[in-house]
């Protein structure tokens, strides 16, 4: 009995918080996409700077990460397809699964580390310094002026910077393509090209803008449910993190089983 | 909603009361912080709240500035019923009234002009250049000229007070409310702000209210003083009325007594090093 009180209060906890994610986001994305034809411009300027530093500035590490991402799949791959003399299908396997999964889900928890965090560092030492009541008694909306931007820079930058997640880890697969499979690079990447369908790069830049979606929500919503005081900061931002993480998998469960059902015809 | 026959609405002429509180509850999960406060602040007048470290005058402020949403009771501004209206009609008060808050609460990434310019470039349709101008004014009145690019980081506490007094004073606020405006600075500088918030009084018959436990800086800047402690009004008067005041709280707080708690604690005190025999602070009918 004792038991199942618990499992009910924490159901109704976990739904109460996607609640609260559903309507921030929402709230964000109203600002960004209707509010400029009712007279309430964005912080464009603001939206740029959120770009280059949630997207731009991660592409060194996007770039490393990824492409020893591409290296491993390569490896993986190559270790059981050898088995049947079938390396030269290296190339699609791992075109496939970076466009399909593997790019989506880097980025993102490369996006988590690097901006996730901050937002909810950001925003929870803005309310714990009371700038967010400044901004609420100067009649500014904190969502409009601090989520919204940082919600356009995401839901922009996040496939932007899949596509080049899945670009980089298809030249790292090239890596061991042309030194243990007989391909030339050439050939690996048009192997690649041809083993990929609209549809599964398709599929991965939605997830991924749903990712964006994601870890804005998340790290905004810990930023502004902040306590008082700089460790409420602390443990608001290693929230944002975990549950982030956890929310980006859930999510592409949800649309990988959804992908996997409309694709099945 | 009250009614137009209700008595206990205030009057919404040009004459009637600037700040009007009926009844106001606040609750913080469950705990009841303020219970029932009412009281009224002309135009023009500058009021006061005084109270110790947890007499709720804090939440107080945030009630009346509507960052706290109260249990119960209303909050008149301007003729406006503060704690039941919503979106533009409240942010139209809201652009009524400047806060200077405890800290400042300055954007640590702005410079200290684009602070001040936020409001106007937020709510006006002005020219950046008129901004300018407006951002150099008000950074003039509180003494801080030339200090637009700095940032927040690169000043003093009592800079960063008046930076903030600066900010809330950019749209011509017909309300000001400081929080704790001398708290953490040194006299000379805690002086300097007192003396700033008469100016600002003199010179533009703002309405004023200033949450503070200075009794010296209290006396000096109010015109009526309203005390709280745990969460109601004990007193409220003019400087003259509070300091001949038999109220025992009020006896207390004026005359800086701590609690008997306490008290008790200094006896022990004493007692251990035996300075002094400890009739001095036991009660009247014991002594002997």
């Amino acid at each position: 009995m004792e038991f199942a009180r618990k499992v009910g209060a924490a159901v109704i906890n976990a739904l109460s918080y996607l609640g609260s994610l559903a309507v921030l986001a929402g709230r964000a994305a109203f600002s960004a996409f209707i509010g400029p034809f009712l007279g309430r411009p964005v912080r464009f300027q603001s939206a740029v700077e959120q770009a280059m530093e949630a997207g731009v500035r991660a592409l060194p590490i996007l770039s490393l990460i990824t492409f020893f991402i591409g290296l491993i799949l390569a490896l993986q791959s190559a270790y059981e397809l050898r088995r049947f003399g079938a390396l030269n299908y290296v190339a699609s396997a791992v075109a496939i699964s970076m466009s399909r999964e593997l790019g989506p889900l880097i980025t993102a928890i490369v996006v988590i580390g690097r901006s996730g965090s901050a937002f909810a560092a950001e925003i929870g030492t803005m309310k714990v310094s009371e700038e967010i009541d400044a901004l609420e008694t100067m009649a500014i909306d904190p969502v409009h002026f601090l989520v919204t931007p940082k919600f356009i820079a995401m839901v922009f930058m996040l496939p932007c910077l899949t596509i080049w997640a899945n670009s980089m880890g298809i030249l790292g697969g090239s890596l061991f393509g042309v030194l243990q499979a007989d391909f030339t690079f050439g050939r690996y990447i048009r192997a690649s090209l041809e083993a990929l369908f609209l549809r599964d790069v398709a599929s991965g830049l939605i997830k991924s803008f749903m990712f964006g979606v994601t870890i804005t929500a998340v790290g905004c919503l810990e930023g502004l449910s902040t306590g008082g005081g700089a460790e409420q900061v602390g443990r608001s931002t290693t929230r944002a993190v975990v549950v982030s993480i956890f929310l980006v998998i859930l999510v592409d469960l949800v649309f990988t089983t959804l992908f996997f059902f409309l694709g099945a015809h | 909603m009250p009614g137009i026959a209700d008595p206990t609405r205030p009057s919404t002429s040009l004459d009637g009361p600037m700040i009007s509180l009926r009844g106001v509850r606040v609750s913080y999960s469950g705990r009841e912080i303020l219970h029932g406060i009412t009281f009224d602040v002309q135009r023009g007048e500058t009021l006061v709240i005084l109270g110790g470290s947890g007499s709720g005058k804090s939440t107080l402020l945030r009630t009346l500035v509507g960052l706290e949403k109260p249990t119960s009771g209303e909050v008149w501004i301007a003729g406006k019923n503060f704690s039941a209206i919503s979106g533009a009609e409240r942010d139209d008060i809201r652009k009524k009234i400047g806060m200077s808050f405890q800290g400042g609460a300055l954007f640590g990434s702005m410079t200290v002009g684009e602070n001040v310019a936020l409001p106007l470039r937020e709510h006006t349709k002005l020219e950046d250049s008129t901004i300018d101008i407006m951002v150099r004014l008000k950074l003039d009145q509180v003494g801080l000229s030339g200090y637009e690019q700095y940032m927040p980081s690169q000043l003093s506490g009592g800079m960063k007070k008046r930076a903030a007094v600066a900010r809330a004073l950019a749209m011509d606020p017909e309300i000001l409310f400081f929080d704790e405006p001398s708290a953490g600075l040194d006299p000379i500088i805690a002086a300097g702000i007192d003396q700033l918030i008469l100016d600002l009084k003199q010179a533009f018959r703002m309405t004023i209210i200033v949450v503070t436990h200075e009794l010296a800086s209290a006396f000096l800047i109010a015109d009526r003083m309203v005390l709280i402690n745990k969460g109601d009004v004990v007193a409220m008067g003019t400087a003259k009325e509070m300091q001949n005041s038999t109220h025992p709280r009020v006896r207390q707080f004026m005359d800086r007594v701590p609690e008997p708690a306490v008290a008790q604690e200094l006896d022990y005190l004493q007692m251990l090093t035996e300075q002094q025999p400890k009739q001095r602070s036991q009660s009247p009918g014991k002594s002997r």
